[in-house]
């Protein structure tokens, strides 16, 4: 009885310290306490003596897939869709394959949002706060699939960017009348 | 309703409990489907009290006749002679069960025909559309410059049917202002339609009743109920794009909302702020209340909820803002000066 | 009429006798850690499903605390909107799935029916027990996931959209549908033992009409099990696939539908909670047999009730879904349903009070906790009426005054029941009787708390105060309702303190009890308390429906099976003429062995797919073990022998 006591409180204890950061929910985002606008860099050289110390806690947005699932909604909601698409591309260059113009890190990403890129991506700084453009970037980083699978959102619930396989005009037989998606 | 004065001891007992009459309660009707449902409700409670006084009874006297200490189990017994008795107990006991579900089935079919039979040559028709965690409210009309689009609060005129057409943006949410008729849910992809008629001036709030996310706890809405002049006069008020502000910090509050993150979620018409995500503010000083009624529509609770809403409503869609002081003041200056 | 003398030998009156020596040899369940894996006898499998079960309620009970703790005060800061959300889905969830079904049904079930059908075993024993072992992989699933921070957070009902994948990231929801599949797995197979035993392997004589009531209830809730259960691992699996696979079974804008999932839900939802409150009643009608000292009253319209109320219970779902805007002559007939389904359950209320009254009660403990379900369940059923009603349902549906009812009925419907059952059969499970002062204060403390709390709720509904919500404002007068509420929860624990406190000392120094303390009439009090591992020395047979009370000294005994292995007696499904002998399979690792497989093909299913090809072959290799042929086949009985005398 005493063994079923301890190996269960040792159970639970284990479990407790091994919380999973994926799904951390992060409603109360650290204090902004300075702008990291500045230390985000894309390359590691910098002249000086001490080096740019790097963003802190860009990772938390990573991990937690809650934090990617408010980048998904964000994304729609500020309209990325415009340019993007949803992760196509249109006016807005491919946001799902490996071609990245100004870099794929994290911080890479958030840079791109924040100050804007010449050719027609605008500048978000003082628009969304940062801890949104993190969650953006983690989400943007997803539709290339750089994040784990367990961490990456789920279909949203709007309708497919493309029709289904079995409604598209070359599956459907000849002949075959009011099916969407078909000319009548 | 008149037919309140038929069940005075119920009401007697239901009003000595200490509540503000006619705010939020089942019991408190001010629309005559309210006031429908808590006669049903009376009319229910005391057949069923009935019931449950007998059963009682019958129980304690069964279980009166009980040798408590005997420590042997006694004998068995059969009781023929019993039986038979116990056979037409048993059995009036069932017809007059069945008779009285009868009566309560009939009962409640008449009530539900006259909460929803609300028929109505000239309704107000409002759309009300569940987000997480608001309420959008518009005013449907034909014209679309006539359409008023506002949020958890609602304007309704005394005396006149409503109908309400649902919808939801995300989630299931459910629409329910206890005084004034049952609830219904927003379901996403479905719109059905439900009517109710206020007959009493006041202020009614509702909440939402279906689970709905971090912050269902803190989606109330109010119908607030006023005579049809006012209730037009407020419809005109609606219809206006924002007012210039006059004062220059006023001015320069505008200029805060333009230029920080006010501007991405939520919309002021007569400015270039038009975004759908959040809330209409152009006529956010007229309301009550912000934050879908978890706060009063003060200087002080709205810079609290403009700095940190995350505080105050956890895991709300509304990012926190840190704006310098001056900054925080023009824009609270500016916001309440939108009636 | 005096009890009959029990015609079995008791091994431990008489001694070991040979018999007894040869059979206890031959039904022994090994000894030792890897041993307690093996056992498939049903006794020890149904008690480690109550032991399970119960630690399940006090897990479940310390979240209600939690609860009551952060509504004791507006605006509260005990637990924020996420940790409520899980708390109070985990409260729901471990309630409902992890302990009202596994006692009532599987523990209580599996541990009794045998013993009342005169079978020295449960049929399908390994499969008892594998069930046994998934229900403790589920369990260990949800609780390993609030633990870890992946708790489901949507409500123990999960309604999409908001489980859906949407609104739910990361892997709680899924956590929460993969429980359901193994808890329902679990009850599937609890369902198919206990319907097969009761239906084919009950003594010799007891034809369907002498079955004890408790029999037929297992009965029908096995049934209503085996048509619920689907519905919902329909549901949870669709929303699986949903969320995992990017199917659109749920979502409006591809053509989905999310009432869809609420009538699939609801339509085991709502048998669910018959199939929690009926094997409830029949320990009610059990005990009131036994302690009015006659054979109940309305013996077939009590069975008649309990099988209507399975059929009818399958017909009331979408009371659960009245303010969904359905269209009124769909309302109306389900609250005539909905009503209608009083009338059995009334007619079980009725026969007992006849009972009582025309009997010679002696208020004994057990029978004590059954007044309290008369009273509990009573208002339960009552306020159950009203929601019954569509207007006042739109009214108070999703209020407090439905967590109100739903308490009354579950708490009085399969709690106090429970407590009785247990302080009823205690003697014969331990083979000590336990305190009956200790059980009185129980009694006592947990009837006042329960009032306390849940009367007080039904108020807090009419005003309006919502389900589910984790603070309200202080302006909302709901402050005081709360707080009365929350001290009702100190009595319900003190109360529950004392049960542990008189298990505890029962077992060790509480009075030996003999075959029969409460001198009932079942066939499970004619073997010694507690039971040898072969049940009984000779498989009985039945002339009445009171068997200990009615049947004479010479009632016949099965005399034709074989000691040396595990024989069996199979019969026929209506009048339990003997058909063939069988052989139980004896004890086996393989059924942990395969629940092992299954729960880690289930769990890893949750996180990559992978898991399914991965996982098969050890479940295969698993099952294959465990139905590697061994023993011998259905054997005949003979022809001219006379094997019963």
């Amino acid at each position: 009885m005493r063994l079923h006591l301890h190996i269960a409180f040792l159970f639970a204890s284990t479990l407790w310290l091994g919380s999973c950061s994926r799904e951390d929910r992060i409603l109360r985002q650290p204090p902004p306490a300075n702008d990291t606008l500045n230390t985000v860099q894309i390359s590691g050289l910098n002249p000086g003596a001490n080096s740019i110390p790097t963003p802190p806690n860009s990772n938390m947005y990573q991990e937690s897939a809650y934090a990617v699932a408010e980048g998904q909604k964000l994304y729609e909601e500020y309209n990325c869709v415009g340019c993007h698409a949803h992760g196509g591309g249109g006016i807005g260059p491919p946001l799902m394959d490996r071609d990245w113009i100004y870099g794929s890190e994290p911080g890479n990403v958030f840079a791109t949002i924040m100050q804007g890129r010449p050719n027609g991506m605008p500048s978000f700084r003082n628009r969304i706060p940062e801890y949104q453009a993190w969650e953006l970037a983690a989400y943007v980083r997803s539709l290339a699939g750089l994040l784990p699978k367990g961490v990456s959102p789920d279909r949203p619930d709007r309708m497919n960017v493309k029709p289904s396989e079995s409604s598209t005009p070359e599956q459907i037989p000849t002949g075959i009348t009011g099916v969407p998606g078909q000319p009548k | 309703m008149n037919r309140e004065f038929v069940f005075v001891p119920a009401r007697f007992s239901a009003q000595a409990m200490p509540l503000n009459p006619g705010h939020h309660s089942v019991l408190h009707p001010a629309a005559s489907q309210a006031g429908n449902i808590e006669w049903l409700y009376w009319v229910i409670f005391w057949i069923l009290f009935a019931v449950f006084v007998l059963m009682v009874a019958a129980f304690a006297r069964a279980g009166a006749k009980s040798r408590v200490l005997d420590d042997a189990p006694l004998p068995i017994i059969e009781d023929d002679d019993g039986d038979r008795r116990a056979g037409w107990a048993v059995g009036s006991a069932l017809a007059i069960t069945v008779i009285t579900l009868f009566v309560v089935l009939v009962l409640s079919v008449i009530t539900g025909k006259r909460v929803e039979g609300l028929t109505s040559k000239n309704p107000i028709t409002i759309q009300i559309t569940g987000h997480q965690w608001w309420w959008e409210i518009s005013y449907p009309n034909s014209q679309a410059d006539q359409t008023v689009t506002t949020a958890n609060e609602i304007h309704v005129p005394v005396g006149t049917p409503v109908v309400v057409l649902t919808n939801s943006a995300d989630v299931i949410h459910s629409f329910w202002a206890p005084s004034i008729t049952g609830k219904r849910d927003l379901l996403p992809g479905y719109s059905s339609a439900f009517s109710f008629q206020v007959d009493r001036e006041g202020t009614y709030r509702g909440q939402c009743a279906e689970f709905c996310g971090l912050q269902h706890a803190h989606m109330g809405f109010s119908i607030i109920a006023e005579p049809v002049d006012k209730f037009q006069s407020w419809r005109q008020q609606q219809l206006k794009p924002a007012i210039e502000p006059a004062a220059s910090e006023s001015s320069r509050g505008r200029e805060v909302f333009l230029t920080h993150a006010c501007v991405m979620c939520h919309t002021i018409r007569g400015t270039d702020a038009g975004s759908r995500v959040g809330p209409d503010l152009t006529h956010i000083a007229s309301r009550n209340m912000i934050a879908a009624e978890t706060l009063p529509n003060t200087a002080g609770a709205l810079a609290g909820w403009v700095v940190d809403p995350q505080r105050i409503k956890p895991g709300t869609q509304m990012s926190p803002n840190p704006l310098a002081p001056d900054e925080l003041q023009a824009l609270v200056v500016y916001l309440q000066s939108l009636q | 009429m005096a009890v009959a003398e029990p015609i079995v030998a008791n091994d431990q009156d008489a001694g070991q006798s040979g018999l007894a020596r040869r059979l206890a040899h031959t039904w022994r369940q090994p000894k030792g850690f890897l041993g307690w894996f093996c056992n498939t006898h049903h006794t020890d499998i149904g008690i480690r499903f109550m032991v399970t079960a119960f630690i399940f309620l006090l897990l479940g009970g310390v979240l209600a605390a939690m609860i009551r703790l952060q509504l004791i005060r507006p605006e509260n800061s005990l637990m924020g909107p996420d940790l409520y959300n899980q708390v109070f889905t985990m409260h729901g969830s471990t309630m409902i799935f992890l302990f009202a079904v596994p006692m009532m049904f599987q523990g209580f079930g599996v541990y009794i029916v045998p013993l009342m059908c005169g079978a020295r075993n449960i049929a399908f024993p390994r499969l008892n027990a594998f069930s046994y072992y998934l229900y403790v992989g589920g369990a260990l699933v949800l609780w390993g996931g609030f633990l870890t921070n992946t708790g489901p957070d949507v409500g123990w009902f999960a309604y999409v959209p908001l489980s859906g994948p949407a609104y739910s990231p990361g892997h709680r929801a899924d956590i929460w549908s993969q429980m359901i599949t193994f808890t329902e797995v679990s009850a599937l197979g609890v369902a198919i033992c206990i319907a097969t035993t009761i239906l084919r392997h009950r003594a010799p004589g007891m034809t369907l009409n002498r079955m004890p009531i408790l029999l037929w209830e297992k009965l029908v809730i096995s049934i209503a099990v085996i048509f619920a259960m689907p519905a919902v691992m329909i549901a949870s699996g669709l929303l699986l696939l949903d969320r995992l696979v990017g199917t659109h079974f749920f979502n409006p804008a591809e053509g989905g539908d999310v009432l869809l999932y609420q009538h699939l839900f609801w339509f085991f939802g709502h048998p669910e909670v018959y199939i929690i409150f009926l094997p409830g009643a029949a320990i009610i009608s059990t005990l009131v047999e036994c302690f009015s000292r006659r054979r109940i009253f309305g013996y077939t319209p009590i069975v008649v009730s309990v099988v209507a109320t399975g059929f009818i219970g399958f017909s009331v779902w979408v009371h659960h879904m009245f303010a969904t805007g359905l269209p009124q002559l769909s309302e109306s007939f389900f609250t005539a349903a909905s009503l209608m389904i009083v009338i059995p359950t009334g007619t079980q209320f009725f026969c007992w009070v006849a009972t009582i009254w025309y009997g010679r009660l002696q208020l004994r403990l057990p029978m004590l906790w059954c007044f309290g379900f008369f009273f509990v369940f009573l208002i339960g059923g009552l306020s159950g009426v009203m929601l019954a009603s569509v207007p006042v349902d739109l009214q108070v549906h999703d209020t407090y005054f439905v967590v109100a009812h739903f308490h009354y009925v579950l708490i009085g419907g399969a709690l106090f029941p429970m407590f009785a059952g247990i302080y009823f059969w205690f003697p014969k499970m331990t083979g000590r009787m336990a305190s009956a002062k200790l059980g009185a204060w129980h009694f006592w403390l947990f009837f006042f708390g329960f009032n306390i709390t849940f009367f007080t709720l039904h108020f807090l509904g009419l005003r309006g105060m919502p389900r589910r919500i984790y603070t309200y404002g202080p302006d909302m007068h709901w402050q005081g309702l709360n707080i009365l509420a929350s001290t009702g929860v100190i009595f319900m624990t003190a109360g529950l303190l004392v049960f542990l406190a008189n298990v505890y000392r029962s077992m060790h120094t509480g009075e030996i009890a003999g075959n029969n303390p409460w001198e009932d009439a079942g066939l499970e009090w004619s073997v010694s308390s507690p039971p040898p591992p072969y049940n009984f020395l000779h498989v009985p047979t039945v002339s009445g429906r009171d068997p200990l009370w009615e049947d004479p000294p010479d009632q016949p005994v099965v005399v034709g099976l074989r000691d040396d292995i595990r024989e069996t007696l199979v019969t026929h499904s209506l009048d339990a003429d003997p058909q063939h002998k069988d052989e139980d399979p004896g004890p086996s690792i393989w059924p942990f062995l395969a629940a092992v497989t299954v729960s880690a093909a289930f769990v890893g299913s949750i996180f990559t797919a992978w898991a399914i090809p991965i996982g098969a072959p050890p479940v295969i290799a698993t099952l294959i073990g465990w139905l590697w042929p061994r023993g011998q086949s259905p054997t005949p009985l003979p022809n001219e022998v006379p094997w019963i005398h």
